[in-house]
């Protein structure tokens, strides 16, 4: 016995069938909505003739503003890597099964995390009030070298010093969030195989860690482009400073504010693009 | 390390191990012989891993002692007392010592052909002329050579462990360690990876291995132990343990396995 032929062949809209999208007809309204607000601000900026477009385009490239502008690059620059190395060491020190290194770093951490940067760069700046003196040699022991405070740290020093120790109290959270993120399976395989264990650390854990490590790093140097400008209170002549400097002289205030505005949004801008692609450095082999 | 033909390459005398107030290990005597596969068996929580973990020093035994090659494993004996070696030597020692994991933990950050040459680079301070000839002999030995320039996480599980098989024999030890090789792998991905293990077994490697597998303990062991509550329960070859177990405690778990 033959079972009777179920199967009919595809009719022709079965084959051929359109998909029609679905319309959002509010999505579209809200669109229009964000265009004309929009267009208002562009205008309230353009034709608004107190923003002084000719005065910001005068002194966006004024060599007294750019040389400001490397100022405020040369802060950042030191501060993030004297802080992230400072950071590093502290990252290590916490997680050292050695009670007392771990503590310490507990402690420098809450410290340098709990006391507003403006004040920690007045303390430094005025280091020499508490001691005059600075000298190199063996502890509790006679002095090789010695110097006056006030030579040694001018208020470029004072700065790096302030911002770079401050940082380190948050890079430190920021790597040892890293490290911890590595897979416990990693460090013994490395462990397994004999790896020495700086090579555990720089060719296994720490790469694996930068994943976690750039976007959260990238927050904070992105954070201290702009912190740096804190730094105006030591009249070091960074960004900030000298836009003030400068609508002192000619009460142009808004227009040099808006020049510094520009150079901090280049400056943020290039380091998001930075961090792009060393994101996608340490992301290899990762789908 | 100098070789110690007359003795077993893996002597374990009276191992005790805790976590806390979780007595691991209790006691556990276990030899051997150059050339011998031992596949150790049990339950869940028997020790099986801790046991393999202590045989290459990734645990600190709490008392008793390991020796490999007729060494004594992580420590230098003076008068009654072990000192612990210091770091240095404890990885050159575990260089002699391939193990593989059940997770593979294979470097996701490096390439397959980077993963095998890591140790041998770094650890052993061979020259790179010498180690890159071997990874690709080693890579064809568990046939992904093509897969030499790949990231693991691009590979399937099976791969993957056979890359980490590869990468444990790119020390050319004298003893392979297997945690359970297979527990991670999706069914039919279980026969290449122990394809390649029986590959070893018959050229001769010294290995132990942990597992769930009986019917690879019976086809690739020369002993079988099993192990239960931290102790050896019964161990002998693959015929007297699997199929005339005399502890009830063995009976019981062949029972529910087989």
């Amino acid at each position: 016995m033959t079972l009777p032929e179920v199967r009919t062949p595809p009719r022709q809209e079965e084959r051929a069938l359109e998909v029609v999208r679905a319309r959002h007809p509010l999505r579209w309204l809200a669109a229009a909505g964000v265009l004309v607000l929009l267009a208002m601000a562009a205008s309230a900026l353009i034709t608004n003739p107190a923003w002084e477009w000719d005065v910001v385009g005068q002194y966006l490239f004024a060599p007294s503003v750019v040389r400001s502008v490397l100022v405020t690059m040369e802060l950042t620059v030191m501060g993030i890597v004297l802080g992230f190395a400072l950071g590093t060491v502290l990252a290590l020190m916490r997680l050292s099964p050695n009670r007392l290194l771990s503590s310490v770093a507990w402690g420098y951490v809450w410290l340098f995390r709990s006391v507003p940067l403006i004040l920690q760069l007045l303390f430094w700046y005025n280091l020499a009030l508490l001691y005059p003196r600075l000298s190199v040699g063996v502890p509790f022991g006679p002095a090789f070298f010695d110097f006056g405070t006030m030579d040694l740290i001018a208020p470029l020093t004072a700065a790096v010093l302030g911002l770079a120790l401050h940082q380190a109290a948050y890079a430190a959270e920021i790597v040892r969030g890293g490290l911890l993120s590595v897979d416990p399976g990693q460090r013994e395989a490395a462990a397994a195989l004999g790896l020495p264990p700086a090579r555990r650390l720089f060719r296994i854990i720490l790469p694996q860690a930068m994943r976690t490590i750039v976007p959260n790093a990238g927050n904070e140097i992105i954070g201290l482009v702009k912190g740096t400008s804190v730094v105006y209170i030591m009249a070091l002549p960074e960004l900030f400073y000298q836009v003030q400097v400068i609508y002192n002289r000619n009460g142009r205030v808004m227009a040099l504010l808006l020049v510094a505005a520009i150079w901090y949004l280049i400056l943020t801008t290039a380091l998001s693009i930075v961090q792009h692609y060393v994101e996608r450095h340490y992301g290899r082999g990762r789908a | 390390m100098t070789s110690h033909p007359g003795s077993p390459m893996v002597e374990l005398r009276g191992v005790h191990k805790s976590f806390g107030p979780l007595h691991v290990l209790r006691g556990v005597d276990l030899d051997v012989r150059r050339g011998e596969v031992l596949v150790i068996l049990g339950p869940s929580g028997s020790g099986k891993s801790t046991l393999l973990r202590t045989i290459n020093h990734l645990e600190k035994v709490d008392r008793g002692s390991v020796r490999v090659d007729g060494r004594l494993l992580g420590y230098r004996q003076v008068g009654g007392r072990l000192h612990e070696l210091p770091e240095r030597e404890v990885l050159r020692q575990r260089t002699q010592i391939g193990f593989v994991f059940q997770a593979f933990n294979l470097f996701p950050h490096l390439t397959v052909r980077q993963n095998l040459m890591e140790a041998p680079l770094s650890a052993q301070r061979r020259p790179r002329a010498e180690v890159g000839p071997l990874a690709e002999r080693l890579l064809d030995r568990v046939g992904l050579v093509d897969k030499a320039d790949a990231y693991p996480r691009t590979l399937s599980g099976g791969q993957q462990q056979r890359v980490a098989i590869a990468r444990a024999l790119a020390l050319e030890p004298k003893l392979l360690l297997f945690d359970e090789p297979t527990s991670a792998l999706d069914p039919e991905l279980v026969g290449e990876v122990l394809d390649v293990i029986k590959d070893l077994a018959r050229g001769g490697t010294t290995m132990i291995v942990v597992t769930h597998e009986v019917g690879f303990a019976r086809e690739v062991a020369d002993t079988v132990a099993f192990m239960d509550a931290g102790r050896v329960v019964e161990i002998g070859p693959p015929a007297q343990v699997l199929d005339g177990p005399r502890h009830e405690r063995t009976r019981a778990f062949l029972g529910k396995v087989l």
